[in-house]
């Protein structure tokens, strides 16, 4: 991160130096579904206001809420890949507080019986790796959207995101810097992708940030008193809002102050936060446990079930990667970084014995292609098994490497229903296993050039290259050049009286 | 047991109800605590080794299949909002909660 902004321009040094940083994440990430939390009105984002509604989103009297089981998995797909628990028994709360966009005057969520808790998410540092731990994830649903800006007397309320489902993940005080909260959420995000469970758009509000944040002398082993910064909406502004309050607070504490527990804003736009008024904090919720949801049982049959529905997780592929196939680090991190191209090399590893060649293939033309095209794996037009079919057919010695990648493969994104077999007989590629044309194409060309006939044979031997190319050019590029070689340097080796 | 007026203004506000009135104010303490009195008899009961009731049946796992259905339309979801435009529910204004 650029440094520069997070020191004093006073020329005073730097917080860091007195201070340690202390964070602790809650993430809320929406779960992709197809409806709501507790109701089966759509669970869609962008769509017309208030068109994505029912009687329990709407909080109308005598409705009751019936959970979606959905959510169930989709926690415990991401308990299971923090390596939490996974609760046996738990029950839904309710939180109770008033505010236009939650009509039913409370959020269901869960309070003493978190769904999954204990586990970890390992960020990259300096030379390694760091755990940074998970205390809990809990299901729960979103509020709607007030819109504050458009009337000037009045809020606007759309009510499609109330009741959509959520996970919250909170993360253990573990993250001492603004680039560790940063990777934590990269990971974050990578992993609820990975799982398929959330779309990971901070954009549109699909995960949220809400940072606890303290500082403490350097060598105190005692938590500092924390603010809590809200609506961070973009995973620099964690960065940025991090920073910002710790050399807030370590200023205050310098200047012999206090610093006080408060809810905090973060004003992008001039890069400070700000404390909420006290009296929007009166809260108290009054937890209590939600009588219209019946509680829930997960059984080992249930986590076997969901256990086996999920995708390899990114961490345990890089290490059968560098492991098992024997890639470097830096490969395996490339090919797991998201989840389509892992997905998509695990296709091709399926039905290709040679795992060099096909993450040869990946990290070189394929990946050239998604570079040059500015696109995601996911439009990569080729299937997996059109990589595998290329790979067999160069391993066959039926065409070179280099018409593959240069001529067979453009042709194969051109028509990705054909096979490279087909398209390289179509298109006259295939090599020429047949020694006879070779030798005749160098017949004519040691005819041709007898002077460097016998300067080879007088010992430049890099006129090799010259009849190679002679060759290659005669048969229009068909012959296997290996095989071509071998032919060319044999009838230049040859008993010179003949 | 008795309710300080402290308290009746603390859950007066989380209530959002308003008891400014002197004589409705009177009233509702004065009630408040005779729900907090009759209540209280529950602590004559020894509870020492009783596992918390939480729940008064025994039904576990009541869960729905994820499936979109049709739910209200905007048209009768906006029906009973005292002030709307065609497409939003309008409120006084209240200060972005972040």
């Amino acid at each position: 991160m650029d440094r520069s902004e997070a020191v004093t321009g006073t020329g005073a040094p730097h917080w860091s130096e007195r201070y340690e940083l202390v964070v602790g994440l809650e993430v809320h990430a929406q779960l992709r579904t197809h409806s709501k939390a507790y109701s089966s009105d759509a669970n869609a984002y962008g769509d017309h206001p208030n068109t994505n509604v029912s009687v329990v989103s709407l909080g109308h009297p005598g409705t009751l809420p019936v959970l979606n089981r959905a959510v169930v998995d989709h926690a415990i797909r991401l308990g299971l890949a923090t390596g939490c628990t996974i609760a046996e028994r738990m029950h839904f709360a309710r939180k109770n507080y008033f505010y236009p966009d939650l009509p039913k005057g409370y959020q269901i969520t869960q309070d003493s019986t978190p769904i999954c808790t204990g586990g970890h998410v390992m960020i990259p540092v300096d030379g390694g790796e760091k755990r940074i731990g998970i205390t809990r994830i809990h299901m729960e649903e979103d509020a709607g959207k007030s819109i504050h800006d458009v009337d000037p007397f009045h809020t606007l309320v759309d009510l499609n995101r109330a009741g959509v489902p959520l996970v919250e993940i909170v993360s253990e005080p573990d993250i001492r810097s603004g680039q560790e909260a940063y990777d934590y959420l990269v990971e974050v995000r990578r992993l609820v992708r990975h799982l398929d469970i959330c779309d990971g758009n901070m954009e549109e509000g699909s995960l949220r940030c809400d940072a606890n944040i303290s500082v403490r002398p350097r060598g105190s082993d005692r938590f500092g008193t924390r603010c809590e910064v809200k609506n961070l909406n973009s995973f620099r502004n964690v960065m940025r809002a991090i920073e910002h309050e710790a050399q807030r607070q370590s200023e205050v504490l310098d200047a012999g102050g206090t610093v006080h527990m408060e809810t905090r804003t973060f004003d992008a736009a001039r890069g400070v936060t700000a404390g909420l008024r006290s009296k929007e904090l009166a809260h108290d919720y009054r937890y209590f446990p939600e009588p219209d949801l019946a509680p829930l049982r997960v059984t080992p049959q249930h986590l076997e079930r969901v256990r086996a529905a999920m995708p390899p997780l990114p961490r345990e592929l890089r290490a059968r990667y560098t492991g098992q196939l024997g890639l470097s680090a830096y490969d395996a991190g490339v090919l797991t970084d998201d989840k389509a191209t892992a997905l998509y090399f695990e296709a091709v590893l399926a039905s290709c014995p040679n795992t060099k060649a096909a993450a040869n293939w990946m990290m070189g033309d394929v990946r050239a292609w998604c570079n040059a095209q500015g696109r995601a794996m996911e439009d990569f037009p080729l299937p997996p098994a059109r990589i595998a079919e290329l790979i067999a057919l160069i391993d066959a010695g039926a065409v070179s490497h280099s018409t593959a990648s240069q001529r067979l493969f453009p042709l194969m994104l051109e028509q990705p229903g054909t096979p490279p077999q087909e398209l390289a007989q179509r298109h006259d590629l295939l090599q020429q296993r047949d020694d006879g044309a070779v030798e005749a194409a160098m017949r004519e060309a040691m005819a041709r050039y007898p002077d460097k006939v016998q300067a080879y044979r007088q010992g430049n031997k890099g006129l090799l290259g010259l009849f190679m190319g002679e060759v290659m050019k005669a048969t229009k590029g068909k012959a296997d050049p290996r095989q071509a070689n071998a032919v060319v340097r044999a009838l230049l080796e040859q008993d010179t009286t003949s | 047991m008795k309710l300080d007026d402290a308290a009746l203004d603390r859950i007066a506000e989380l209530a959002r109800l308003d008891f400014s009135d002197p004589d409705r104010r009177a009233a509702v303490l004065r009630d408040m605590e005779r729900v907090l009195a009759f209540v209280e008899q529950l602590n004559t009961v020894d509870t020492r080794g009783v596992e918390p009731l939480v729940f008064m049946t025994e039904e576990e796992n009541v869960l729905r299949d994820d499936v979109a259905l049709p739910g209200v339309s905007k048209q009768d979801a906006l029906r009973n909002a005292p002030v709307k435009d065609s497409d939003y529910f309008k409120v006084p204004r209240v200060v972005d909660k972040g």
